[in-house]
C-alpha cells in the first residue's frame, strides 16, 4: 500500500521535526509517553486500515488528505464566544471551549466547588502533576493495539483536564464544546481527562462542532475514572459536517459501585469512529452505554465497544440504534469480555438498525469472549427496513407517507435519546434528531458562521 | 339522502386470490351498517380495501365516497377525505408518543382541508374531553403509540382516534375481539356518543355481542366474497341462535 506507506511517512517526519514544539508545554509525564507510542504506531503498521478491528473503516480516504498540524497553541482573535453559541434551552450549564484540540485560554472557568479542578490538559501536566502522573496514559491499554490511540498519544499537547475531588458534586453539567475552524484542512490531537473521586458527581456534556468548511481530521482520546460510590454522565453530540472525520477514544476505568452513563449522538460527520472502552475494575459497577447515529450520503458510523468486565456482580448495557439512508454505511462491533472472577455478571448488548434504501450498508458484530460460568449476558443485532404495518396503520389517520416515515424514525431514534437524563437535554436532542431527519440540519443550526458544506 | 359510501360490484384479490367477488353497498349518512359473516368470508379484507391497503388488488367494479372516486386515493388521503378504520390489531409504534401521533394526524387532515393547524393552546383540551368519552387514562398520551397497552386499551385508543378525528365514515373492524364485558361497553358507548345525523359506522363483528350496544340499522351477512343477505336488525338475532350454517346451505343451494 503506497499511499499507506506515505501516510506514515509523513507522520513520522512530522513527529521527528515537531519534537521541540510538541514538547515545550507539556509536563514530562505527556512527553515520557511520546515515543513509546509513536513506535507502537509505526510497530503496528500505522493508520489501521483492514485490520481486524478497523475491518469496514474506510480509514485511508479519511488520512490521505494533505491535512496541516499546528503544533503550537495560537490565540484566536475573535470572542468564540460571541461567534458561537451552543445552547440548550432551560439548560444552565458551565461552558468551555476548545478549538482544533486546544483548550481556549480565554475560557472563563466557572467558580466550582472547592477542590475540583478544572483547566487545560497542559497546564495539569505541569499544575497538578501528581494527580495527573498518577492517572495519565493508564486506561488506554486495552486498545495497546489500536495505532490511532498510540498517535494520540505521541501527539497530544492539550485539551480539557477535569478533576472532582471525594464527596464533591457537581450540581452543572459541565458543557464542553470542542471546535474546529481552520483556512485549511487541520488536524488535531485532543486529549481529555475527566478524574471522579469517591462519592463525586457529575456530569458532561460534549458537542463537537465545525466553524469552518475545511476537512477536518480529529483524532481524540479521552480518559475517565469513576471513582467508588460515584456517578459520571457523559453526553456526546457529534454535530460535524460532511468533510471533518473524528475518531474518538473514550476510556473508563470504573470503581467499586459506581456507575457510568454514556449516550453519544452522532448526528453529523464525514467519519466519525468511536471507540468506546470501559474497564469494570471493582465489585458492583454499572455500566450504561448508549448510541445512536443518524447517517446519509456516503456518510460513515463506526462504533466499536469494548466491556471488560474484570470484577464480580457488575452490570453493563449496550444499546446502539441507527438509521441510515442514501449510501451511508455503519459498523458495530461490541466486545463483553467475562474475566474468570467476574462471577454474577449482566452484560446485555444490542444493535438495531433501520435501513432506508438499498444502498445504505451496515456490518454488526458482537464479540462475546466469556471465562466465567455464573453470568447473564445476551447480545442482539437486527437489521431492518421501516415497519409496513405501522406505515399503513398511520396512513389510515390521514398523515402522509412521507411524514409517516419521519414519524417512525424519529420513533426508532428516541429510544435512545430517551436515555438522556436531563429533560432538557433530552428535548433538545429530539429537536436536533428531528431537524437532522428532515434534513434541516446540513450544518449546526445555531451557528452564526455560515460554512459552505 | 344520497349515498355517503357507494360499492358497486367490487372484486378484490391478493397474490392472485380472488376474495371479495362482487360486493354491493350502500350507505347513507346517519346509518350504522353491520357486516357479519363467518371468518374467511372476507370481511376484513373489505375493510382493508375500502381503507386503501396496497397489497389487495381491486381487479373490478367501483367505490364511490361523497362522489369521489375512492379507489384513486391513496390511504392517507381517504383518511383526510373523512374515512377511518378501527384495527382489528392496532399498531405498536415504539418512540411515538400518542399525544404527537394525534396532533400530527389531526394537523395533516386540516392542511388538506385547507384549515390552519389546530391552535396549540386549544389542542390538550380537545384531547382531554375526547379521552373521557372513553375513559382513557391520560397517562397513555405521553406513552408510544400502542406500545405496552393491553387489548382493552388498544381498542379504547381506536375509538378514542376516531373521537378526535371526527370521521364521516367509521370502519370498526371486530372491535369487540378481545374485550372484556367493560370495556366493550366502554367502547360501545363510545361509538354512540360519536354518532351524528351526518356521519356513518360500519362495523364488522362475527359476534352478536357488541350489536346488543350498537344497534345497526341495517345488517348485512358476507360469505364467500359476497354479501349474500341484507336485512334489518332482527338478523342478529337469528344469526346468533342459528349460526352461520344456514345460510351458508341457502346459498350453495342456490348456486
Amino acid at each position: 500500500m503506497e499511499r499507506l506507506e506515505k501516510i506514515n511517512n509523513d507522520f513520522a517526519t512530522l513527529f521527528r521535526e515537531g519534537q521541540q514544539l510538541l514538547r515545550e508545554d507539556c509536563g514530562d509525564v505527556m512527553n515520557r509517553c511520546r515515543e513509546e507510542a509513536f513506535g507502537r504506531f509505526m510497530a503496528l503498521g500505522g493508520v489501521p486500515y483492514k485490520t481486524e478491528d478497523y475491518l469496514y473503516a474506510d480509514t485511508l480516504p479519511v488520512f490521505d488528505r494533505d491535512y496541516k498540524v499546528v503544533l503550537k497553541h495560537i490565540k484566536q482573535g475573535v470572542d468564540l464566544n460571541e461567534l458561537f453559541k451552543c445552547h440548550v434551552p432551560n439548560l444552565e450549564t458551565d461552558l468551555l471551549l476548545t478549538i482544533n484540540g486546544w483548550f481556549v485560554r480565554e475560557n472563563v472557568v466557572p467558580e466550582m466547588p472547592e477542590g475540583v479542578i478544572i483547566c487545560s490538559l497542559a497546564e495539569a501536566s505541569v499544575k497538578y502533576k501528581e494527580i495527573f502522573e498518577q492517572h495519565y496514559n493508564q486506561y488506554t491499554h486495552p486498545a495497546d493495539t489500536d495505532g490511532l490511540v498510540a498517535l494520540n498519544t505521541a501527539f497530544a499537547q492539550d485539551g480539557v483536564f477535569v478533576y472532582v475531588p471525594d464527596n464533591v458534586v457537581m450540581e452543572r453539567p459541565l458543557q464542553v464544546v470542542n471546535l474546529m475552524r481552520a483556512n485549511a484542512d487541520l488536524m488535531s490531537f485532543q486529549r481529555n481527562m475527566v478524574i471522579l473521586g469517591r462519592n463525586a458527581k457529575a456530569t458532561i456534556l460534549v458537542c463537537d462542532h465545525t466553524l469552518s468548511d475545511d476537512a477536518f481530521l480529529s483524532n481524540n482520546a479521552t480518559e475517565i475514572v469513576v471513582g467508588e460510590n460515584s456517578a459520571f454522565e457523559y453526553y456526546h453530540v457529534q454535530n460535524q459536517h460532511i468533510e471533518a472525520s473524528q475518531i474518538n477514544s473514550v476510556f473508563v476505568s470504573q470503581k467499586r459501585d459506581s456507575r457510568y452513563d454514556a449516550n453519544v449522538i452522532s448526528l453529523y460527520g464525514g467519519f466519525i469512529r468511536n471507540n468506546l472502552f470501559a474497564a469494570l475494575t471493582e465489585e458492583g459497577c454499572e455500566c450504561n452505554l448508549y448510541g445512536m447515529y443518524l447517517s446519509d450520503k456516503k456518510q460513515q458510523v463506526d462504533n466499536f465497544t469494548f466491556i471488560d468486565h474484570i470484577a464480580p456482580r457488575c452490570t453493563s448495557n449496550q444499546h446502539f440504534k441507527g438509521v441510515l439512508d442514501d449510501a451511508a454505511l455503519a459498523n458495530f462491533a461490541g466486545r463483553i469480555v467475562v474475566r474468570p472472577d467476574a462471577q454474577k455478571t449482566e452484560a446485555y448488548q444490542a444493535n438495531n438498525n433501520l435501513l432506508l434504501t438499498d444502498t445504505a450498508q451496515v456490518n454488526t458484530k458482537p464479540q462475546l469472549v466469556i471465562d466465567a460460568d455464573d453470568v447473564k449476558c445476551s447480545h442482539g443485532a437486527t437489521v431492518g427496513q421501516i415497519d409496513e404495518e405501522a406505515m399503513f396503520y398511520l396512513r389510515t389517520r390521514g398523515i402522509g407517507e412521507a411524514e409517516a416515515r419521519l414519524m417512525m424514525m424519529f420513533g426508532f431514534a428516541h429510544e435512545i435519546v430517551g436515555r438522556v437524563k436531563l429533560e432538557p437535554l433530552r428535548a433538545e436532542i429530539d429537536d436536533l434528531v428531528d431537524k437532522r431527519l428532515r434534513g434541516e440540519l446540513t450544518k449546526c443550526h445555531n451557528c452564526v458562521m455560515h460554512c459552505k458544506k | 339522502m344520497k349515498g355517503l359510501l357507494k360499492i358497486k360490484n367490487l372484486h378484490a384479490s391478493i397474490d392472485g386470490k380472488e376474495i371479495l367477488k362482487g360486493i354491493d353497498l350502500e350507505v347513507n349518512a346517519g346509518e350504522i351498517h353491520a357486516i357479519m359473516g363467518p371468518n374467511g368470508a372476507g370481511k376484513s379484507t373489505l375493510s382493508a380495501v375500502l381503507t386503501g391497503r396496497e397489497c389487495f388488488e381491486v381487479t373490478e367494479g367501483e367505490v364511490w365516497f361523497e362522489g369521489k372516486n375512492l379507489l384513486e386515493l391513496p390511504a392517507e388521503d381517504r383518511a383526510r377525505e373523512g374515512i377511518f378504520l378501527s384495527f382489528q390489531y392496532p399498531v405498536e409504534i415504539p418512540g411515538v408518543s400518542t399525544v404527537n401521533f394525534l396532533k400530527t394526524a389531526v394537523n395533516e387532515q386540516r392542511k388538506y382541508r385547507g384549515l390552519p393547524p389546530y391552535p396549540a393552546s386549544e389542542f390538550l383540551k380537545m384531547i382531554r374531553e375526547k379521552m373521557e368519552l372513553v375513559s382513557i387514562d391520560s397517562r397513555l398520551l405521553n406513552r408510544s403509540l400502542n406500545e405496552g397497552f393491553s387489548g382493552g386499551e388498544k381498542k379504547k385508543n381506536e375509538i378514542f382516534q376516531m373521537a378526535v378525528l371526527e370521521p364521516k365514515l367509521a370502519i370498526l373492524d371486530e372491535t369487540d375481539s378481545g374485550l372484556d364485558i367493560d370495556a366493550l361497553r366502554i367502547v360501545a358507548s363510545g361509538v354512540n356518543k360519536l354518532k351524528r345525523p351526518d356521519n356513518s359506522t360500519i362495523v364488522i363483528t362475527h359476534y352478536q355481542r357488541l350489536l346488543d350496544y350498537i344497534v345497526p340499522d341495517v345488517v348485512h351477512v358476507l360469505y364467500d366474497g359476497r354479501i349474500v343477505k341484507t336485512a334489518g336488525k332482527e338478523l342478529v338475532a337469528e344469526l346468533e341462535k342459528h349460526g352461520y350454517d344456514w345460510i351458508k346451505e341457502e346459498v350453495n343451494s342456490a348456486k
